[in-house]
């Protein structure tokens, strides 16, 4: 059963089978894309008929690479300032909510808390469609009470920014708390009694004590937004972000280039991914 | 002092409660409202319940909601089963200087968008997919066959998807047992499967209900692999909604499906958390 019990030989090969599955199962899929984005074919299927990197770098009528496809490249355009947006208004929400539930007190605090992780149970196409219905009764009203026409309430950039925001700062609250609750009070008191304000420690002390988590907090939240699909499917207006333009490619018929710009992400996202545990480990 | 206290509450809470109430509070009150008002032959907009009848007047509507329900279930269900004996593999059988390595290996597909993950599935299954080339030319196989669009390859595309949200809790709360439990167990005499549901399962309880509640709630949510994996008889409810909203433009019964939605979430949510008497928070820790 476990490492200092004795165990029979069938039962440990059998184990060891298992996961070796399990793996194979977990990477069959991102290994087979990144390997036919190199396949020298139409299609994104086997044969083999070839190494190439054209479905990077070409630029012919048949064949468009990554590199030239001005549609994609504009969507991850999109998604990067998207999601640079929602990086900056989810950190600076999220740190003031930790604040907020960690060192303040007031009436209705369980309530406000219990708000603040609902995100987490609402499914991202609730989200999506109920922002989408407050926009719209909101421009209605603007439309009829002063006759304005605010574009921030019809569907696009902005809309996709607040809808993201509005589940990924729950997650920067949690990760900015975990890190405050170990925050050691006595250096706080120190600076007020030695005549600090209570903003000054803040700046000086705290947030210097939390940047480890909020850069955390910030990659993770980055990521989450630059692959958001089910929240940003319902308020997207004409600037596609890469997962729903991709997502429309697919549906309708695919070509190798989806899998080079899968490739990059998937190298992308890796690179991130690693960096991110490299440097977390070392905080620890 | 005590002014500058309610200043620092006034500058920490506006931002959330701004947050909270536009984006999570207000959407929501008008998700309820929208779900309860229809337009009538004069083109007036009056109450109604006439959008939760249409609910439960189609068949088609509800049966996909029960569906729906049943697969989130069944998915959360396999992907515990397979789930655990991974993380117990990794906390309590492979040898710890690899353990930093594999629980690495084990969280990388998952910051790959899903979209790519769907996107791979597919590449694989489809019927000028790989596995269908690597049959024929092993001869399995004399020609393709479809693999994908129907029930099995989606319910197999929703495990993959929500697998790392069981793993995660199931190896935090694996690596607090305490292994001369196992070990006292084992001496006097208990066999694997004893072990495994006298032991190890009652002290996974924590991480088993935060997992499960995640995955069904991703499953049930999720839009995506069922409209790319799923077949024309795999309607998901999320792609009921969708249809209402987007190809319909019916918002208002789109709203009541939304809303319905909602309600079956949070009822599992809470019945989960009742059942094995925890609260919200400490599943989020």
């Amino acid at each position: 059963m476990i490492r200092s019990l004795p165990k029979s030989k069938t039962y440990s090969i059998g184990f060891k089978l298992y996961i070796v599955l399990y793996f194979v199962f977990l990477f069959a899929p991102l290994f087979i894309t990144c390997v036919l984005a190199f396949n020298d074919s139409q299609f994104p299927s086997l044969p083999w008929k070839g190494f190439t990197v054209e479905w990077f770098t070409a630029n012919q009528s048949e064949r468009v690479g990554i590199f030239n496809d001005q549609i994609n490249l504009d969507s991850i355009w999109v998604s990067a300032q998207v999601a640079f947006f929602v990086t900056l208004f989810s950190v600076v929400a999220g740190t003031c909510g930790a604040f907020l539930f960690e060192q303040e007190d007031f009436r209705l605090k369980q309530l406000l808390y219990f708000l603040m992780l609902s995100p987490l149970v609402i499914p991202g196409v609730i989200l999506g469609i109920s922002i989408l219905l407050f926009s719209n009764t909101l421009g209605t009203y603007f439309e009829i009470s002063w006759n304005l026409d605010v574009a921030l309430f019809r569907p696009g950039f902005w809309l996709v920014v607040l809808g993201q925001f509005s589940f990924i700062a729950t997650l920067v609250t949690l990760v900015v708390s975990a890190r405050l609750k170990k925050f050691d009070y006595t250096l706080e008191e120190a600076a007020l009694n030695l005549g600090a304000n209570r903003f000054g420690v803040i700046w000086h002390i705290t947030l210097k004590f939390l940047r480890p988590a909020i850069v955390g907090a910030g990659a993770v939240a980055f990521l989450m937004s630059f692959e958001n699909f089910n929240t940003t499917l319902f308020l997207v207006g004409y600037e596609a972000t890469l997962p729903i333009n991709l997502y429309l490619q697919v549906r309708d018929g695919s070509t190798p280039v989806i899998n080079a710009i899968s490739f990059l992400l998937i190298i992308g996202t890796s690179t991130a991914a690693c960096l991110h545990l490299y440097f977390s480990k070392k905080e620890d | 002092m005590k002014h500058q206290k309610r200043w620092a509450l006034f500058f920490f809470l506006t931002p959330v409660i701004l947050w909270l109430f536009l984006l999570i509070v207000l959407p929501h009150i008008d998700l309820l409202i929208m779900s309860f008002r229809i337009e009538n032959d004069a083109g007036e907009m009056v109450w109604s319940l006439s959008n939760y009848a249409q609910f439960f007047e189609e068949p088609i509507y509800w049966r996909t909601f029960v569906r729906t329900a049943v697969y989130s279930i069944l998915v959360t269900f396999l992907t515990f089963v397979i789930a655990l004996p991974v993380a117990l593999y990794i906390t309590k059988v492979v040898a710890p200087r690899f353990q930093g390595f594999l629980t690495l290996l084990l969280l990388l597909p998952f910051w790959v968008s899903e979209l790519v993950r769907v996107y791979g599935w597919m590449i694989l299954l489809r019927e000028s997919g790989v596995i269908n080339h690597f049959l024929i030319k092993l001869g399995i196989l004399n020609r393709p066959v479809e693999m994908l669009y129907n029930d099995a390859t989606m319910i197999l595309g929703l495990i993959y998807t929500s697998m790392l949200f069981m793993i995660v809790p199931l190896i935090a709360v694996l690596e607090s047992l305490d292994n001369s439990l196992i070990e006292a167990a084992y001496d006097l005499g208990a066999n694997m499967w004893t072990i495994l549901f006298k032991i190890i399962i009652p002290h996974a309880t924590p991480g088993i209900v935060s997992g499960s509640i995640v995955v069904f709630m991703l499953t049930l949510g999720n839009y995506l692999t069922p409209n790319l994996m799923g077949g024309k008889n795999s309607l998901w409810f999320t792609e009921q909604i969708y249809n209402q909203f987007i190809a319909s433009f019916n918002w208002n019964q789109g709203s009541a499906f939304g809303f319905l939605l909602l309600v079956l979430s949070s009822i599992v949510v809470w019945l989960g958390l009742k059942l094995t008497r925890q609260t919200l928070r400490t599943v989020v820790k």
